[in-house]
């Protein structure tokens, strides 16, 4: 029995528990974040290394055999996305020692905390379908509370659309998993997979696809249904906005992956065709939406949106590079946005502003902080030899072998237009001087009880540069688990290979 | 808050007693009836509450004895600490183990994970339950 598939699940649970036991200790509970997330990495990347031998690794919960019980699944895919989890848990863990503050801590911040990395993970692992709509609950009650910890105005405002949209997701995405059940019987991801293969009305499987497609589509802040997203990122804490940033939407872009590769691959020429839409036309959107806006936050936010356009082009073009492409995005985007917003996080506690027009000056006094700027906002934009580069080079020649000419073009333009935004903040908040008549607060961050602070975002900035120059192993797992995608029966078949016998 | 009805103060007294023995019924009844960790949780909070309504948040803070957000924790750490026997045995997590028992006078009684699990649901019920009311019952005051 291969226990490092359940791991990165419990060990969230378990260290969220007795966080909750040891509510009266500020110590327990940020020596249990840092220990528990540090804990959560290591077996995550255990478990990477064993599904790169393995190929699947599967366990079935309570020994309940599939298709009956819940069963636990570990593709590349899953594996490479649990190792990010962890990577950005472990980040924000140490970042919050110096960065969240006591008032949030009395509020349960850490709890909530390990109980978002659970409900993520869970719902990357888990192989039945009805189990991933539980874990995303998980997901929206840890995230709704730590999006209202502080209870200011703006958040409580943010709260209220980012929950009625969630919400509405929850709901069609139960829809269609009535609707799939109906039609199958089975609720077991590979099962549905197995058996959607032999029905003949493919009309209904490809309205259920929509339904799913809604559904995890406003999750993943994808156009239209993006809205959500720049409305309550830019108003929590910075390290729950940099934990959002990193993890959440990439869970919807996780479950895209999942269903239009295991479930819906019979009609492809349709419901891809419309993902290519869906994708262009939420690149496109975000960046615009980042252009025209002056708050460092709601910058990053609309960015979120445009580099989710990437990933899911990867999935729409369908073929084996372009998946490759849409995974390798994904690992590069997850570390890099994480790491922008965390220096949002100690930009602000120089200046005591995310407005760009009240900062300036950052770059004279601590150059330091600019180059570790530079880094992932150049990778964001995709300039070699940074990680960003490579992502983006791979879907575009997916997209070129494709003949989806149009598309690249967007892309193309996108990438340009990221590159103006990024520039806009470097210009304004760390070359241009302080502007005059605003008082100038810089507080040293560089040493003192800030320095935790700067051990994640240095940590982040050497991975985004460490991706650019030596991406071939990062590459083969993108590879592999594209190769897995693209040829659902090794899934199944992992799943359900005695059953079916 | 406190309603000073002698009725109801009274009966508070003596169904406190009552309700929680029989949330402790249900919370044993659960494994293969109608009963179980929640419903068995949530007639526990009830008892306080109703305990709450008839005297004061001191007095039922009182009662209680230790602070809600405690149980929450308790409770939490036992459920997961219930899947985890199975793994030690080389199974998969959650699966359940069974211990039995021959006990003189009761005859033979069955322990097993799945009783754990149902132990630490019944007081996450109860504390998270109680740290709502008894917060709001402190912010009306």
């Amino acid at each position: 029995m291969n226990m490092s598939v359940a791991l990165p699940v419990i060990i969230p649970l378990l260290a969220g528990a007795l966080s909750v036991m040891f509510w009266r200790s500020h110590f327990a509970q940020r020596a249990l974040g840092v220990l528990g997330t540090g804990a959560m990495l290591a077996t995550s990347v255990w478990l990477l290394l064993e599904t790169w031998e393995h190929g699947h690794i599967v366990m079935e919960m309570g020994t309940w055999p599939a298709p009956f019980g819940i069963v636990l699944v570990s593709d590349m895919l899953a594996a490479i996305m649990v190792v990010l989890t962890g990577i950005i848990g472990f980040a924000t863990a140490v970042y919050s020692l110096s960065g969240i503050g006591k008032m949030s801590e009395k509020f349960g911040y850490y709890p909530l905390l390990h109980l978002l990395l659970a409900g993520v993970n869970g719902a990357m692992l888990t192989g039945d379908i009805f189990n991933l709509y539980v874990w995303f609950e998980v997901m929206l009650v840890a995230s709704f509370a730590l999006l209202i910890l502080g209870g200011e105005r703006a958040q409580m405002e943010g709260a209220i659309k980012y929950v009625t949209l969630n919400l509405l997701s929850s709901m069609i995405f139960l829809t269609a998993i009535g609707l799939t059940y109906g039609l199958t019987g089975t609720l077991n991801m590979a099962d549905i997979g197995d058996k959607l293969s032999t029905v003949e009305d493919t009309g209904l499987i490809t309205v259920i696809a929509m339904l799913y497609l809604v559904a995890f589509g406003v999750k993943a802040a994808a156009f239209p249904f993006f809205f959500w997203l720049p409305a309550s990122y830019h108003t929590p804490k910075v390290a729950v906005s940099a934990l959002f940033a990193g993890l959440l939407t990439k869970v919807g872009v996780y479950a895209l992956f999942r269903v239009f590769t295991l479930i819906f691959n019979q009609d492809v020429d349709y419901t891809h065709e419309i993902l290519l839409w869906v994708a262009a036309a939420t690149m496109l959107t975000g960046v615009l939406g980042a252009a025209a806006h002056y708050e460092f936050r709601r910058i990053l936010s609309f960015h979120i949106i445009s580099q989710i356009g990437y990933m899911i082009m990867g999935l729409a073009l369908y073929t084996p590079l372009a998946l490759v492409g849409g995974v390798f995005y994904i690992m590069h985007h997850i570390i890099v946005k994480a790491n922008l917003f965390l220096i949002s996080g100690i930009t602000f506690v120089m200046k005591g502003t995310h407005e760009l027009k009240y900062m300036g000056g950052i770059y004279r006094t601590n150059p330091m902080l600019g180059v570790l700027f530079l880094i992932p906002a150049l990778s964001l934009a995709g300039l070699p030899p940074l990680s960003g580069f490579f992502a983006k080079f791979i879907i575009i020649r997916a997209g070129i072998e494709a003949e989806a000419y149009w598309v690249v073009a967007v892309a193309l333009v996108v990438g340009l237009l990221t590159l103006y935004s990024m520039i806009k903040i470097w210009a304004e908040v760390f070359w241009k001087a302080q502007p005059e008549g605003v008082e100038d607060e810089i507080r040293d961050v560089s040493s003192g009880p800030m320095i935790w602070m700067w051990v994640p975002v240095i940590m982040l900035a050497l991975m985004t540069v460490a991706i650019g120059l030596y991406g071939e192993p990062i590459y083969q797992m993108a590879a592999m688990s594209a190769e897995q995608l693209l040829d659902p029966s090794q899934y199944i078949e992992a799943v359900l290979g005695e059953a079916r016998q | 808050m406190s309603m000073h009805s002698l009725i109801l103060r009274t009966a508070g007294h003596f169904l406190l007693p009552l309700l929680l023995l029989f949330s402790v019924f249900l919370l044993l009844r659960g494994h293969d009836e109608p009963g179980g960790g929640f419903i068995g949780g949530l007639v526990a909070a009830a008892a306080i509450v109703l305990y709450l309504f008839s005297m004061d948040i001191r007095s039922a803070r009182k009662v209680l004895r230790v602070d809600p957000r405690d149980l929450l924790g308790a409770g939490m750490v036992l459920a997961v600490v219930s899947a985890l026997p199975a793994a030690f045995l080389g199974q998969a997590f959650f699966t359940a183990q069974w211990w039995e028992f021959t006990v003189p006078v009761f005859g033979e009684i069955k322990l097993s994970t799945v009783l754990i699990f149902d132990i630490g649901v019944y007081l996450v019920v109860i504390g998270s339950v109680l740290t709502i009311m008894l917060n709001l019952a402190e912010a009306e005051d």
